[in-house]
């Protein structure tokens, strides 16, 4: 069967978008979707967003964007995973193409997070991820759940604080090239150690930080994308769920719903981890990076911080990991980050990267989590030639 | 905003729960769960009952929240934490009565009910289990 092709990526640029607002921002990054995808024709829409009920009082999102962009009229609607929307609104895309449904879907990542002006409230509405009636009523934030899995895996493990820093130093030093990222800034070990504490063991600098943003993809059937040089497919797809509360998982520190929506992504690729070469993960926090590069099958558990340390995971690796800085300092505007990570993937391997460019670059991973690793949606990319 | 309020039959429906720690176990395997579900997590029988569990247990982890969500502000900084109950059950709660670097994973709790939050100055006053470090008493 052919693989279903990234024809079009647009994004916009993460930050506090205080003059632009939900639909400024899908409409800026579909539109340069659309654009770069040359004249194909979109026969459907879907979006990627986790909070904007909560955050702009909006919901209906595919009418939204639908007229927002002048294609009312075409069948669009909303897919939620919570912070892993993005990457789930992508698959779904896929999906629609793949099945013949339609030869062409429009996918667009979007979350307007700052119209909550008050960190009590953003916290309010990243918590609802988590199981609201056995978590989040009794006080656990995102952050909090997220120091718990910290602690944990820092006792099972022997880490030290200092041992979480090489992710987040990595990341932002990563993002310095690249033009849409929100925190162009580096950051060393000694700053991340001063970090205040959101929820102790968890650092301000282990968390990334609260942005708007929209990044979006025209998925096209092969035969509707004229020939080009690099055409880049979607190999494979996996996603799978866990348990929506953390505390009743009998290993805290083992990410089950990373490892089979990897392992089926990778089999519908028919390729193995190793031999993949961009990794981009989902790092919202230090900790649930490491855990998303063991489910991955690249570090054994317990490892992965000795992974990064090594520079192994630096572009210039074996094993680079999120070349433009990651949702530590890329950013992550919760509901539209996997399709920033799919975007920047498919600009990887077509040559299109920029500053964060990785030579040679012929296949990529994304892993993209909602919730603490409750829904995952993993995709393979490879550049066909 | 939203998360000040709480429904009235969205925490009434939750109060066994809630006020007297009541899960379940599965009269097919055993396995006890917390809050009772549909189907029995491990078996998959439905045959399952509601059991009040143990209000004794230890901390398996935790963590002190200093950036709270909106209703938790007066509580910051406070210990959040996986309780493992002496019967093995889990349970998420917040932990009371205790300094936050005090709190040791390991250490002893038990439940206590507690105002968990208030909602806003004509809403409920909604009561929940807290964990507090076991009390040496006389028995």
């Amino acid at each position: 069967m052919e693989k279903p092709v990234i024809a079009g990526v647009g994004f916009t640029k993460i930050d506090r978008h205080w003059d632009k607002g939900l639909r400024d921002l899908a409409a800026e990054a579909a539109l340069k979707a659309v654009e770069d995808a040359d004249g194909i024709e979109v026969e459907a829409i879907v979006v990627g967003n986790m909070m904007s009920g909560i955050a702009c009082g909006q919901e209906n999102l595919g009418s939204l964007v639908a007229s927002e962009i002048g294609m009312q009229g075409l069948p669009a609607v909303k897919v939620e995973a919570a912070c892993g929307s993005g990457g789930a609104a992508v698959m779904w895309g896929a999906i629609s193409v793949l099945s013949r449904a339609f030869n062409s879907a429009l996918v667009v990542g979007v979350e307007k997070m700052t119209d909550l002006t008050d960190t009590e409230d953003q916290t309010s509405a990243l918590a609802t991820a988590s199981d609201y009636e056995y978590e989040v009523f009794l006080g656990a934030t995102f952050p909090s759940l997220n120091a718990i899995l910290m602690e944990k895996y820092s006792k099972e493990y022997g880490l030290l604080d200092e041992d979480f820093a090489p992710l987040p130093v990595l990341m932002h030093k990563n993002a310095v090239d690249a033009e849409h990222a929100q925190l162009r800034f580096p950051i060393t070990l000694d700053q991340y150690l001063k970090s205040p504490y959101i929820a102790r063991p968890l650092r301000l600098l282990d968390a990334s930080p609260v942005g708007d943003g929209a990044a979006s993809v025209v998925i096209a059937s092969r035969d509707v994308v004229r020939d080009s040089d690099h055409v880049v497919e979607i190999a494979g797809f996996g996603s799978a769920t866990d348990t929506l509360a953390t505390y009743v998982r009998d290993d805290l520190t083992r990410l089950m719903a990373g490892e089979l929506a990897t392992r089926r992504a990778l089999r519908r690729a028919s390729v193995d981890a190793g031999d993949i070469d961009i990794f981009q993960i989902h790092d919202a926090f230090s900790v649930i990076g490491f855990l998303n590069l063991e489910a991955i099958g690249i570090v054994e558990r317990g490892k992965a911080h000795k992974l990064i340390e090594s520079g192994d995971a630096e572009r210039n690796g074996a094993i680079p990991v999120n070349p433009e800085g990651g949702l530590k300092a890329r950013g992550h505007p919760v509901g539209a980050t996997g399709t920033y990570q799919i975007a920047e993937l498919a600009l990887q391997l077509s040559d299109r990267a920029g500053a964060t460019q990785i030579p040679d670059s012929k296949s990529g991973i994304a892993v993209s989590i909602g919730g603490m690793g409750a829904n995952v949606t993993t995709h393979v990319l490879r550049r066909v030639d | 905003m939203w998360a000040y309020r709480i429904s009235i039959p969205a925490h009434w429906r939750r109060l066994p729960a809630r006020y007297r720690l009541e899960g379940a176990e599965c009269e097919d395997c055993g396995h006890r769960r917390f809050p009772r579900p549909k189907l029995c997590p491990k078996c998959g029988s439905k045959n399952i009952r509601a059991v009040r569990l143990p209000g004794g247990g230890r901390v398996l982890a935790h963590a002190v929240v200093e950036t709270p969500p909106r209703g938790f502000e007066y509580y910051t900084p406070y210990v959040v934490a996986i309780i493992e109950l002496e019967d093995g059950t889990r349970v998420f709660g917040q932990l009371t009565d205790a300094d936050p670097s005090n709190v040791k994973t390991g250490m002893e709790v038990e439940m206590t009910l507690r105002i968990v939050r208030i909602s806003g100055e004509t809403g409920i006053i909604a009561y929940a289990y807290k964990f507090r470090p076991l009390m040496q008493g006389m028995c």
